[in-house]
């Protein structure tokens, strides 16, 4: 894979364009001389160069977080050019031609429900909360393709703690940005918007869930969410709610979008579970973007059983799919 | 237009032709258009094709029919363009077998069974196969033209196949399969139509059946 981590490299020097370019033109006297070859995965590394598709901020004084994976993090690009948002069209390619112009300052979330101190955060104020910190997460879609992404954020439990959430608080809703204007594709969605998620108190208040700010290094492309989502690992990726509004906390399970959509498919916990297939097609295995083979085994709770696994002690994981 | 049509260069024009959405499909791979999900591209790319393939061979018919147009000669090239479909239905089959189960056939005949949009697309695949098999003009002598007109019948099923398989794919944005949807409508229930009006306007029972142009067994 074309990225090397090491401390002092930027992921936006990653691989002079020319580098790319040169790789290119190897590619294509590969195809002349041999036809099509299909060479695994190493022609998606070589076919799409690196460079940025997003204008993004670097988040200064980023520290490294806990729980990060080892494994070879994705290409940036796959991340900003591969993307499910539905406000911004339904192709994977949609989202980072269609969200280009959404305007994301000014900003505020607001953290409100059985809380004793709701209250409106600005952006600015989200950003200085805590440390950022980095997470290197497995992301897992569940529709089968996977990538590893270095988000940047701090554990959803610190802005929790500050409203104060009491005992009726349950379950947490989010709520994301809705705006037809903005999003002029929303009437082909499909799914009912704006989009809402929801998370069970226990689940939102472990470590691993992820009030996320940015990836990279730098603030949240478009695409991906901006200017701040959840990402919540263990899960699949649609549970990871993109560019939040509203934070509820609430006595009752809430509804949650693809769970509206289509009940019999996804379901509220929706955690990574290569043993529960979902009605279309197997969940055992996963693509590894870039990649052409669907080769990778998916992991029980996207690998991260040893400290999630304990949440659902003695509940039926089929059942509650 | 018929002279255009039965030109000895017509049928090389549009075996190149269909070759065109093959061609860009590899290009795209080397200008980075396959983007971070090759294999999903790869099907999506060329289950579209399989569709429109299939839409244009049932378009022959109907458009050789209506008279004025002057497409008579169209048949020539109706045995070209079902193969052409069954080729990108083999392509979209292969990659789906080598790239999304790699090889693995327990686990290709596992989704067969359980996952139905599987089911009706493997099942529109299989039936193209003899049509495929029985393309030849010595196979349709061998077979009686009635009888080859019986089997060859099995596209219509196919492409309602196809279109199921698109439909029942999709997450939630039916938008496209939709609209193949329409295009199949209108593609079989113009042939509805035409079997009632062809009754209405013969109505003997037993009549000698309506004598088909030479040329489909000859092209």
């Amino acid at each position: 894979m074309l990225l090397k981590r090491s401390s002092d490299l930027k992921y936006s020097d990653i691989t002079p364009r020319d580098v790319y370019l040169n790789r290119r033109k190897f590619l294509y006297g590969l195809g002349l001389a041999g036809g099509v070859t299909l060479a695994g995965k190493g022609i998606a590394n070589l076919a799409f160069p690196s460079t940025r598709a997003y204008a993004s901020t670097k988040l200064p004084g980023i520290v490294k977080g806990q729980f990060s994976t080892d494994e070879k993090v994705t290409d940036p690009h796959v991340v900003t050019t591969y993307n499910n948002y539905y406000e911004f069209g339904t192709d994977k390619g949609d989202p980072a031609k269609n969200a280009q112009k959404f305007v994301t300052t000014p900003w505020s979330v607001s953290v409100e429900g059985e809380v004793s101190k709701p209250r409106k955060f600005t952006m600015d104020e989200i950003l200085k909360l805590a440390p950022l910190e980095e997470r290197i997460y497995r992301h897992r879609c569940v529709e089968g393709w996977s990538i590893v992404v270095p988000w940047v954020g701090y554990s959803f439990s610190t802005i929790a703690k500050l409203v104060e959430p009491n005992s009726n608080a349950r379950y947490v809703a989010f709520e994301s940005y809705f705006d037809k204007k903005q999003m002029p594709l929303w009437g082909r969605a499909g799914i009912e918007l704006p989009y809402v998620e929801g998370l069970r108190l226990d689940e939102a208040m472990h470590p691993l869930a992820l009030l996320c700010v940015g990836m990279y290094g730098e603030t949240l492309p478009n695409q991906d969410g901006a200017p701040v989502r959840m990402v919540i690992p263990w899960k699949y990726g649609f549970k990871s709610i993109k560019s939040m509004v509203k934070i509820k906390f609430v006595k009752d399970q809430p509804p949650t979008t693809w769970n509206i959509t289509n009940a019999h498919e996804y379901g509220f916990y929706s955690n990574v579970n290569p043993k529960v297939d979902h009605p279309r097609w197997s969940q055992a295995r996963e693509v590894r973007l870039p990649g052409y083979f669907k080769n990778t085994p998916t992991q029980m709770f996207n690998g991260y059983g040893d400290q999630v696994a304990s949440l659902y002690n003695g509940m039926d994981l089929k059942k509650n799919y | 237009m018929n002279r255009i049509l039965t030109s000895k260069w017509a049928k090389v024009v549009v075996f190149l032709l269909c070759l065109v959405p093959l061609g860009i499909i590899v290009w795209e791979g080397f200008t980075g258009g396959w983007g971070a999900n090759p294999t999903q591209f790869l099907e999506h790319a060329t289950g579209d094709w399989i569709l429109r393939f299939l839409a244009i061979t049932l378009a022959v018919t109907p458009l050789r029919k209506i008279k004025i147009l002057g497409l008579t000669q169209l048949i020539r090239f109706r045995r070209m363009l079902g193969l052409f479909a069954f080729f990108y239905a083999f392509l979209h089959f292969s990659l789906y077998l080598g790239l999304d189960q790699v090889l693995d056939f327990h686990g290709v005949w596992a989704d067969i069974a359980k996952r139905p949009y599987i089911t009706v697309g493997f099942t529109g695949f299989v039936l193209m196969i003899p049509l495929a098999i029985t393309s030849t003009a010595g196979m349709v002598r061998r077979m009686g033209y009635r009888r080859w007109q019986m089997l060859h019948r099995a596209i219509y099923v196919s492409a309602v196949a196809g279109v199921i398989h698109f439909y029942w794919l999709v997450k939630s944005d039916v938008h496209l399969p939709l609209i193949y949807a329409g295009i199949m409508a209108v593609l079989l229930g113009w042939r509805v139509f035409s079997w009632f009006s062809d009754r209405r306007r013969k109505p003997a029972r037993g009549a000698p059946p309506r004598k088909e142009p030479s040329t489909v067994a000859a092209s």
